[in-house]
Formats: C-alpha cells, sequence, structure tokens
C-alpha cells in the first residue's frame, strides 16, 4: 500500500504476535539513522495500541501514522535523533 | 499587633539588598536550576526488575514477554531467577518447560483425567501447537532476543546450588553468582518492581 511517506525501510513482521512486533521495530529503528522512516506491516490487531505505547515511551521516536486496512496494520515510526 | 512586625522587618529587609547580593541570589537560582536538570536527566531511564519464580510452560511467558518489551522501550532491565524460575533459563530444561494440567480450572479437563501419568505431556503438546499455530515466540527466541537487547538474567546461586545445577548449563549471558542482596538492591533502584 503506498503512502505519503518517503520510507527508508520496511520491516514485515505479518503473522507474529506480541512482543514481537514492537521488539523487532525497536531493533530496526536502532539500525537507521535520525530523520528515516521506518513502515512496519503488522497483522497483530494489539500492535495498534502497542506501537502507539511504545512510541508515547520511547525517546528519538515518533510515529507519524498508522494504517489499518483489513488484516494489515501498517505503522510509520520516523527516527527523530 | 503581631501582624505588623514581620511586614515591618520584610520591608526592612527588601531595602537592604544591593545589587551584589541579588546577582548572587540570581546565580545561585540558577545554578539549582541547572542541578534539577541534570537530575531529571538521571531519572529518564527507567529501570525494571523482575523476580521470576515459577518454571511452568506458561508462567515462564509474562516475564520474559514483559523483559523484552521493556527493552524495547530503551529501559534497563534485571530479571532475577529463583527457584523454578531458574529452568527458564536452563538451556536445555527452557526447552522442555511443562504446562500443569492439574489444579488449572481453565483447562478442558476434569481434574482427575488431568491427573493421569502423560497428561502434563500432552496439554503442553498441546499448548505448544498453539503457539506455533498463532506464530507466539518461543521461550529460547525470547531469552535469545532480550539478551541481545541487554536484559540481564540473573540465577540465584542459592538455588543454583540446591537444584544442583551447573552454571556452564545455563545460556550464555547469564549472570551467576548472585543473591537476595542483589536482587533487593536492584528493586531498590528500579522504578517498577514485579514478581511473577
Amino acid at each position: 500500500m503506498s503512502s505519503e511517506y518517503q520510507t527508508t525501510e520496511t520491516l514485515d513482521v505479518k503473522g507474529q504476535s506480541c512482543p514481537m512486533p514492537i521488539v523487532k521495530t525497536k531493533q530496526a529503528i536502532d539500525d537507521l539513522e535520525a530523520g528515516d522512516v521506518l513502515e512496519v506491516v503488522a497483522t497483530d490487531s494489539g500492535s495498534i495500541s502497542d506501537i502507539q505505547g511504545w512510541a508515547d515511551g520511547t525517546g528519538g521516536v515518533e510515529l507519524l501514522d498508522q494504517v489499518e486496512d483489513g488484516d494489515l496494520y501498517t505503522h510509520y515510526v520516523k527516527k527523530t535523533e | 499587633m503581631s501582624t505588623d512586625n514581620p511586614t515591618t522587618s520584610a520591608d526592612e529587609t527588601d531595602t537592604e539588598f544591593d545589587a551584589a547580593e541579588l546577582q548572587a541570589l540570581r546565580d545561585r537560582v540558577e545554578e539549582l536550576e541547572e542541578s534539577m536538570a541534570a537530575v531529571d536527566t538521571g531519572d529518564e531511564q527507567k529501570k525494571m526488575t523482575i523476580v521470576a519464580t515459577q518454571g511452568s510452560f506458561d508462567m515462564a511467558y509474562p516475564p520474559l514477554i514483559l523483559a523484552s518489551t521493556a527493552a524495547a522501550f530503551g529501559w534497563d532491565v534485571v530479571v532475577f531467577h529463583t527457584f523454578w524460575g531458574l529452568d527458564i533459563l536452563h538451556e536445555e530444561r527452557s526447552k522442555n518447560l511443562k504446562l500443569s494440567s492439574v489444579g488449572n480450572p481453565n483447562m478442558p479437563l476434569p481434574n482427575a483425567v488431568a491427573a493421569l501419568p502423560g497428561m502434563d505431556r500432552v496439554t503442553t503438546k498441546m499448548m505448544e501447537k498453539k503457539i506455533a499455530d498463532n506464530d507466539t515466540a518461543t521461550i529460547e527466541e525470547l531469552i535469545e532476543t532480550s539478551l541481545d537487547m541487554g536484559v540481564e538474567f540473573q540465577a540465584c546461586q542459592m538455588t543454583i546450588d540446591l537444584m544442583d545445577y551447573d552454571e556452564a548449563d545455563f545460556y550464555d549471558g547469564v549472570t551467576t553468582g548472585v543473591g537476595a542482596a542483589t536482587a533487593l538492591q536492584d528493586m531498590a533502584d528500579a522504578d517498577i518492581q514485579l514478581l511473577v
């Protein structure tokens, strides 16, 4: 699915359940540079709330958007510092 | 009468401040604000300490899920494993943790049937299949991931000796040679303390 964000990398965590989408997102963000945007594609319905909570409680990241499309939950996370 | 006195003395004090004293006060306020800011920065690093005491298949998950997620938040995490909780860190035993089918009212089995020999193995296999079907992480995967992310797993020395385990039996990276005092010190420093 196309988006308005210039994504640097896509992380596919389809099929994986808590806590892996969060853990993998954190690991992927660590490998990026400030200003990069990570697209996380998940099927875990808990990921909407979990990614929000994680982004709120974690320094250096900003949750740009979350898109729900059927069974797919796509999150856009920007590394800010 | 008595209310007049403080007013009078305050007025007198005001007039006694000179420029140098005011500057000294301003400098002091700035200094205190800076040290407050430094303290705030130190507090941003959250710490969590979990004490894991259970070694059944189902009870291995909560501490591991919380530990790996907290590590994803960038928190300092210590999980102190004691008694049956040690089995979670035991490389071989962690792969053979069992679910107890007796005494669990949520099991779709009467206790009389659940108590039959081999039933724990059967219910554990059923649960393992559910976990695989649901793509939930395995215990081993959660431990390896947590270790990668800097979670400190501690194995209580007293229970290692009690259970006759060898330090080499645990996953690489597990801390041994620690006891209750270490755990208490970690708990005292932590923002969140959990006993599982």
